[in-house]
């Protein structure tokens, strides 16, 4: 077995082991994209706001 | 002191400051994480007993001890903006639950897949379980308050007092294995003697969590930057920023 083989392998556990990382890092993950999208959106819509009421003028 | 405090305690500032530190902590906790994986996965040998399935540490405990450090960091802050009405510690306390919520999730998620392989099962109702089941509840329960009340500062003041309140089941967690001998085993790490791990385990152990923390503090200060640019939404520094992102 090649060490990368064995290295997924982790013994045995890989179906434990490698679960636990990716599902830690995609909930890491999601807290920092979520965030940075909803402020973007944010900013839009204020963008928007202020097109309407320059037009309204 | 006063003065320093209420003018880096303005939302203003604290957008300017959030700006400035959120890259600096977000490239810290990336190279900690680079480096506490890379001695986690590959260098730490396996465990004489649980063999490669204790690698799953590296991410369980760093999350179990955040699930607990933000509990206490939201209270704190919640205590603050109950006494002094400080916004900014308000925004932190509302971004800190989300935050919060997950590493408990995180906690009890990776505990779990720990859990099948060495106890053989996935879940059983031991002290330390159930009582990091009872903190994910109180961040929920924190979150569902804030979104059902409209008024921010009737939100503010009762998502405080549920947080101060739940202060209690923090020192509970933290002792349940040494009050209640069940399954979960005791501490390997914080115990007053030395710790009962090898440092080639304990050093990207130790690395893991700084990153957690580096993690939590960049995006704590993201979140809260954002709780406070929608309450100050009608103010005229927010309105010279979408100028400034325009151009």
């Amino acid at each position: 077995m090649s060490s990368l083989q064995s290295f997924l392998h982790m013994g045995g556990y890989a179906i434990y082991v490698w679960p636990a990382y990716v599902l830690t890092f995609i909930v890491l993950i999601l807290n920092v994209i979520l965030p940075l999208k909803r402020e973007g959106q944010f900013f839009r819509a204020l963008v928007e706001r202020k097109k309407r009421l320059e037009k309204a003028q | 002191m006063f003065e320093y405090f209420y003018k880096y305690g303005s939302p203003r500032h604290f957008y300017d400051l959030s700006k400035m530190f959120v890259p600096w902590l977000g490239g810290i906790c990336l190279i900690l994480l680079i480096a506490g994986l890379t001695g986690g996965l590959f260098f730490a040998p396996p465990d004489y007993q649980q063999g490669e399935s204790f690698r799953i540490i590296y991410v369980h405990v760093p999350s179990a001890w955040m699930s607990l450090f933000i509990y206490v960091v939201m209270a704190s802050a919640g205590a603050i903006s109950l006494v002094w009405k400080v916004k900014v510690a308000d925004a932190l306390a509302r971004a800190s639950a989300p935050l919060g919520a997950s590493f408990t999730f995180l906690a009890l998620a990776t505990g779990s897949l720990w859990g099948k392989p060495m106890w053989g099962t996935w879940w059983v109702w031991d002290a330390r379980l159930t009582s990091e089941l009872i903190l994910l509840f109180l961040y929920l329960g924190y979150m569902a308050l804030q979104t059902a009340i409209d008024d921010r500062r009737t939100a503010a003041r009762a998502g405080a007092i549920l947080s101060l309140v739940g202060v209690v089941n923090i020192p509970i967690i933290h002792y349940s294995v040494e009050w209640w001998h069940t399954l979960h085993q005791g501490p390997t790490i914080t115990k007053l003697d030395a710790p009962s791990i090898h440092p080639s385990m304990l050093v990207p152990l130790l690395i893991m969590a700084f990153a957690f923390m580096f993690y939590y503090a960049a995006v704590v200060l993201l979140r809260a930057r954002y709780e406070i640019l929608e309450n100050e939404r009608n103010s005229a520094w927010v309105y010279e920023l979408t100028e400034q992102r325009k151009g």
